[in-house]
């Protein structure tokens, strides 16, 4: 995800010190994930060089979090580019399971126990996702759904690849 | 896992014609979980289901409820375990169309004798519980399929089941509507104490079960244990 990009557009909700920036951003998008302090101070100095940010204010005192940051026109431009482009959809055309599939059908081993434990793995993780889910407020009910969905499309892949093991198998042995 | 088994099947098989829907499946479902029951259509699973509830013989193999063979049961003895510690939910058509919902919920209430207002009083609560309330009037043609779906189950459980029977009950929604009633279903279940054997096509509602069994060619296999 890019850090930058989404400092900018909370800049432009409304001008923050780096450390709210990093608490709004932590506490909105960084679930599982908090940025480290470097990583604020070396992205807002990066926006800064580019001129998509400006320091607003400056208190007195010593150390960075004496600084107020605000976005400038360039920098919701900038945003504005951002969010009016679609992102590149990733199909994993190299998955690492198909990888692994081909690989038991070619050295006979049991392929299908292999997509079994797999399935059993996505599955246990779903559960996961879905407790969470079901306590959680409609940010994380939409964060997990997001990888729910990507999740259910690998186990109906490991679904229909079972269902064409046989298949498979006399394609890769020939 | 702790609980003994409530409900197991064991080396079952049946056959439709020359075709065995069932060839050496075995399951067994403890009190209080929600078992997943999933693999490819054609694979056995109503087939499985209807043969753990006492709805179709099994060919070979047997089931045993709490301990009871279903075999050595009568008809009527069947018919009775089915109506007081079994609940159904099917993917659609269970609703009776001239009865309001408030009706269908306590239709199998007052097949036990309940009195009418006391029968009514406590479907109305489990329509609340399913978040329904609001349809107790209203005829199963008037309302949503989701609204329906959750009426189903509401009749399900009114009766206090400790095994719910679900075949595809989100078969028919959009996936909000399917995960609202899955999870209204596997929270009440969860409350109530009562197994769910669920059958589904869809990984998401399958997410709510503590865990899967999956049914291939006529063979039941818990996934649990592969792994
Ligand atoms: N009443 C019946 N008469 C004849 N054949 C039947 C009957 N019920 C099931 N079968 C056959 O038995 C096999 C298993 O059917 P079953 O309905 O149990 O599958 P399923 O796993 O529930 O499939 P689906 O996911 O499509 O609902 C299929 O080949 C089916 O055609
Ligand atoms: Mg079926």
């Amino acid at each position: 995800m890019s850090i930058g990009h989404t400092f900018l557009g909370l800049l432009e909700s409304s001008p923050r010190h780096g450390y709210d920036l990093k608490r709004a951003y932590d506490e909105r998008f960084g679930h599982t994930r908090p940025l480290h302090f470097g990583q604020v101070y070396s992205t807002l100095s990066r926006l800064l060089r580019n001129g998509l940010v400006a320091v607003d204010s400056v208190e007195p005192g010593e150390g960075p979090e004496r600084k107020r940051y605000a976005i400038t026109e360039a920098g919701v431009t900038d945003v504005q580019r951002w969010l009016s482009q679609p992102e590149k959809p990733e199909p994993y055309l190299q998955s690492v399971l198909y990888t692994k599939v081909v690989l038991a059908l070619l050295t006979d081993r049991p392929a299908a126990d292999l997509l079994d434990t797999q399935r059993a793995e996505h599955l246990r993780l779903m559960r996961e996702l879905t407790r969470r889910k079901t306590h959680g407020d409609l940010a994380e009910q939409l964060i997990c759904d997001h990888a729910l969905f990507h999740l259910e499309a690998d186990l109906r892949w490991l679904e229909l690849t079972a269902a064409r093991l046989d298949e498979l198998a006399k394609e890769v042995r020939a | 896992m702790t609980g003994e088994p409530l409900l197991v099947g064991d080396d079952l098989h049946r056959s439709f014609g020359p075709t065995p829907a069932l060839a050496g499946a075995s399951i067994s479902v403890r009190a209080g979980e929600v078992v997943a029951v999933m693999g490819p259509s054609g694979s056995g699973k109503s087939t499985l289901l209807h043969c753990l509830a006492g709805i179709v013989r099994p060919d070979r193999g047997s089931v045993r409820y709490r301990g009871t063979e279903l075999a050595t049961l009568s008809d009527a003895g069947r018919s009775a375990l089915r109506r007081r510690e079994f609940g159904f939910v099917f993917q659609f058509g269970q609703l009776v169309p001239e009865l309001t919902c408030l009706e269908n919920v306590a239709l199998p209430l007052r097949l036990e004798r309940v009195p009418r207002r006391e029968a009514e009083r406590r479907a109305g609560e489990w329509l609340a519980r399913l978040e329904v309330a609001d349809v107790a009037g209203k005829r199963p043609g008037e309302v949503s399929g989701g609204q329906g779906q959750r009426v189903a189950v509401a009749r399900a459980l009114v009766t206090g089941p400790r095994v719910v029977f679900a075949d595809e009950p989100t078969g028919a929604l959009d996936s909000l509507n399917g995960e609202r009633v899955m999870r209204l279903l596997a929270g009440a279940a969860r409350e109530t104490g009562a197994a769910v054997l669920l059958v589904t096509h869809e990984p998401r509602v399958a997410a709510y079960s503590d865990r899967e069994v999956v049914v291939r060619d006529g063979r039941a296999r818990s996934l649990e244990q592969v792994a």
